[in-house]
């Protein structure tokens, strides 16, 4: 073997090694990260953690039971607002649009999935705070849901046209109208794939944090929703993360763990669904 | 080639002996377009009633085309455009209200395509769809009877309609269509999917199926029309070559093209 | 849908009732199912009149300028969007200098030398990584990668390569880099996701072939599989770099909140949506949010720009697919 080959050999047994580093490297980030929040937090994980609210620096037994709930209160205000709306217009582009106007509609849902978070965040600002004059759990729940709506419609859209077009054939030939046979054989179909959409779009809202600051902000104790500001998990592990004491760290790596459960949990059970198979099933 | 428009049916040219039973489907000088592409060009034909009617005709040809015009499914395609009629008991298809045709006239397509259900809920969708009151187990039972598949079926009725074979399937969406008692019974080669045996199964079935309802059949198989139907037509490049018996088309056709067709010249 | 479909050559009296008939059932859902789709383009339309109008006082008062200048001094009312313009590229570079190997690196392995099994375990996890939320990726790089960044990364940087003005200046663990590096962590499972799917698209005869003329298999890799699938990689990236580019939290926790630009990259920033994210809620008076305003215009359109030439590019791996060049 001549020294060239040699050199070849050898450095393609050194690179393809480091694209397994790479790869090794990216997946243990996630355990990493998993690890370490688990380590931190654990110990903040008690009772008081979910049903107290925020006690001053200094004091124990605070807990982040009015951020839980802020959060429930927020993501369900912004499921209902933006799930519906969503899931309607994903049925529009893929059972009724015509060519033009779809295609306006599809092009600004892509959009509006790419518009950073935080500029979703100005326009319910501008558009509830402004008027209200305060910040509200109100706010909050329709910046989420204004995110949720065109991921919705475009996961839905993508679902429904997976149903092939001789079932739609099918129903109709049987003297369905179009609306029943949309209802009652396309969705159905497609309904697995139409719920993963949905529910990784609400994990995915339930982790948003920038969108809430100037819309949901901040609040030490329980709130009204409508009309006073409300926490939400993540913007208390941001405030608490960035404070200055040491057993608000720890209280933001407990809400940090909890968080990070939920969404993973969502994530895999989603996928999980998913992977059962779409059209086959009873 | 025309046949006559009023009740009393003409003696054709190109038959011997007049046109027997009345006609369930007329079709008067139709013409089909996709967009600006003529698909369809004055096809004029009848269908008798209580009839097999087989459709053939090489790739393309038009005759799939012909046949979804009749239940309006043709309709579920942008920019198609039909001129002239089609009249089912001498009333205009294109008037009526297209989920009524459809309940009257059904249809069977190409390759079987049960709803995501199960068995009993596939032969049943037709019925609930259409506000049927009576006992839906009762008909469903009787469907399957009527496209002989109860007995294979009978025990597993709640089982996914995708646990059935390929020739099940397609019995199954026979018993589906039937559910909803047509007058017309449209199958689009309804057996090119299928294996010999179950290609039988369904061409008895037509047989005994003809004496309650109209059947129409396209077929690329040739032997197949030669076995089932009373009456066929060979349909090219869009147009409608020759419609007659079934043994004057295979044993005298006028046209040259169908006697070219007809002894495998082309297909 | 019947309406679009026929033109009957004789419209007949039944034709009124037809479509009476049509309007109670198909039509209702349709234009239901059509409003809701255009309330999409109606919210779209509202979020830039929002965003222009919210604006209007910072750029009466700058226009143009407003890009350019580099001044952001609240107190005294001048307000320039430069530093801010500066910190996102900076970072958003600086995140794609470390993915885009490591990513297109792991792409590789999962595609070309994984098995299958492992490829989508590994691939799974990966995927998983892209749904932990934002703030969480921040709160971890406060107490993990700024105490690395601050004791040993960025003094190692100052100590061998502190005669590139890009290492010197003041060590505090925060600023751009330690927020180009969680940004590149956060695009990471982004573009090994999409990269590795363009990989996976080239077919099997590419790499029989340079293997049959006696390359080696990294060879092949990169001189045969690779420039197939560039098209998606780059789509990859840009995808990435949407991501990066509207990135908040995970940003502001680490960046340092500096409003000045500086060559160093030891020294704090800011990007435009940590700076609206820190500074919106506290902007008093009317000039300071619409400002603030006018930088998520900003940004808007920015992301409006990526976002397009990233479905360019896809448009482009998609015709490539079936006929290649």
């Amino acid at each position: 073997m001549t020294f060239r080959n040699r050199w070849r050999k050898i450095l393609s047994h050194v690179m393809l090694s480091l694209t397994g580093v790479c790869a090794v490297v990216a997946v243990s980030l996630l355990f990493v990260i998993l690890g370490y929040l688990v380590y931190t937090g654990w110990r903040a994980i008690d009772w008081n953690f979910f049903t107290q609210t925020p006690k001053p620096p200094g004091e124990t037994g605070g807990g982040m039971a009015n951020a839980i709930l802020g959060s429930l209160e927020i993501v369900l205000f912004g499921t209902i607002v933006g799930l519906p709306v969503g899931f309607m217009a994903g049925i529009y582009l893929s059972e009724f649009g015509g060519k033009t106007f779809a295609a306006l509609v599809r092009y600004t849902a892509d959009l509006l999935n790419g518009v950073p978070s935080i500029i979703i965040g100005i326009f319910a600002w501008s558009v509830v705070v402004k008027h209200t004059h305060q910040f509200s759990g109100m706010a909050g729940g329709f910046a989420l849901g204004l995110i949720l709506i065109p991921i919705t419609a475009r996961s839905t859209e993508q679902f429904m046209s997976t149903v092939p077009q001789t079932l739609r054939e099918g129903a109709l030939a049987l003297g369905a109208s179009r609306w029943k046979m949309i209802a009652t054989v396309v969705v159905p179909a497609a309904y697995r794939g139409i719920a993963t959409g949905m529910i990784l779009g609400v994990a995915r809202i339930a982790g948003e944090t920038a969108p809430l600051i100037f819309t949901s902000g901040d609040n030490q104790h329980h709130s009204t929703f409508w009309n006073e500001p409300t926490l939400t998990l993540p913007l208390a592990i941001y405030l608490r993360g960035t404070a200055p004491y040491e057993d608000w760290h720890r209280q933001a790596f407990a809400a940090g763990m909890v968080l990070l459960f939920m969404v993973l949990f969502a994530n895999v059970a989603a996928r999980l669904v998913l992977s059962r198979g779409i059209t086959v099933q009873k | 080639m025309t046949m006559g428009t009023a009740n009393q049916p003409l003696p054709s040219p190109t038959s011997s002996k007049p046109v027997g039973p009345p006609a369930k489907l007329r079709a008067i000088d139709l013409n089909f377009y996709y967009g600006t592409y003529k698909a369809l060009h004055n096809i004029s034909l009848e269908v008798p009633t209580n009839q097999i009617t087989a459709l053939i005709g090489p790739s393309g040809c038009g005759k799939s085309t012909f046949l979804r015009t009749l239940n309006r499914i043709s309709e579920t395609i942008r920019n198609t455009r039909v001129e002239g009629q089609v009249l089912l008991d001498d009333e205009d298809v294109l008037q009526v209200d297209v989920t009524l045709l459809r309940r009257r006239v059904g249809m069977v397509f190409q390759k079987s395509n049960p709803f995501p259900k199960s068995i009993f809920d596939n032969v049943a969708y037709g019925l609930k769809v259409n506000g049927f009151r009576g006992s839906l187990a009762e008909a469903v039972e009787h469907s399957l009877k009527r496209a002989a598949l109860w007995e294979e079926v009978k025990d597993k009725l709640q089982k996914s309609a995708y646990a059935l074979s390929g020739g099940q399937q397609q019995r199954l969406c026979i018993a589906r269509a039937l559910a909803v008692d047509p007058e017309v019974l449209l199958l689009d080669e309804p057996c090119s999917a299928l294996d010999p045996i179950a290609t039988a199964k369904i061409e008895d079935l037509l047989f005994t199926l003809k004496d309650q309802c109209t059947i129409v059949i396209v077929t690329h198989n040739m032997q197949q029309a030669a076995r089932v139907a009373d009456r066929t037509g060979f349909f090219l490049l869009g147009k409608l070559i020759e419609y007659n018996t079934t043994e004057i088309i295979f044993k005298t056709p006028t046209k040259q093209e169908t006697e070219d067709y007809i002894t495998g010249r082309f297909g | 849908m019947a309406t679009s479909a026929t033109l009957r050559a004789h419209p007949g009296p039944g034709a009124r009732s037809f479509f009476s008939r049509l309007a109670t059932g198909d039509e209702i859902a349709r234009l239901l199912t059509l409003a809701f789709a255009s309330l999409i383009l109606l919210l779209t339309v509202a979020l830039v009149w929002q965003l222009w109008i919210n604006s209007a006082p910072a750029r009466h008062k700058f226009g143009l300028s407003f890009l350019v200048s580099s001044d952001w001094d609240p107190v005294n009312g001048q307000f320039g969007s430069l530093p801010f313009i500066y910190g996102t590229v900076i970072t958003s570079a600086l995140a794609l200098l470390i993915a885009v190997p490591l990513g297109v690196g792991a792409a590789i392995f999962l595609a070309e030398l994984a098995p299958p099994k492992t490829s989508s375990i590994f691939t799974f996890f990966i995927e998983l990584l892209a749904a932990v939320p934002s703030v969480i990726y921040g709160l971890l790089a406060i107490f993990t990668l700024v105490p690395l960044m601050r004791d040993h990364v960025e003094p190692f940087l100052k100590t061998t390569l502190g005669f590139l003005p890009f290492f010197k200046g003041t060590i505090l663990g925060v600023g751009y880099l330690t927020a180009g590096m969680i940004l590149a962590l956060m695009t990471l499972p982004f573009i090994i996701s999409i990269s590795r799917e363009a990989l996976l698209e080239v077919p099997t005869e590419q790499r029989e072939a340079a293997l049959a003329l006696g390359a080696t298999r990294w060879e092949s890799t990169w001189q045969a599989v690779l420039p197939w699938a560039r098209l998606g990689i780059f789509g990859s990236i840009f995808l990435g770099l949407a991501r990066a580019l509207g990135e908040t939290m995970a940003v502001t926790m680490v960046i340092g909140n500096g409003t000045a630009i500086s060559a160093s990259l030891f020294a704090p920033g800011y990007t435009i949506a940590s700076v609206i994210a820190n500074e919106f809620a506290e902007a008093t008076g009317d000039l300071y949010p619409s400002a603030l305003v006018a930088l998520g215009l900003v940004l808007f359109l920015l992301t409006i720009v990526i976002n397009a030439l990233a479905r360019l590019l896809i448009i482009a791996t998609a015709r490539q697919g079936s006929s290649h060049p």
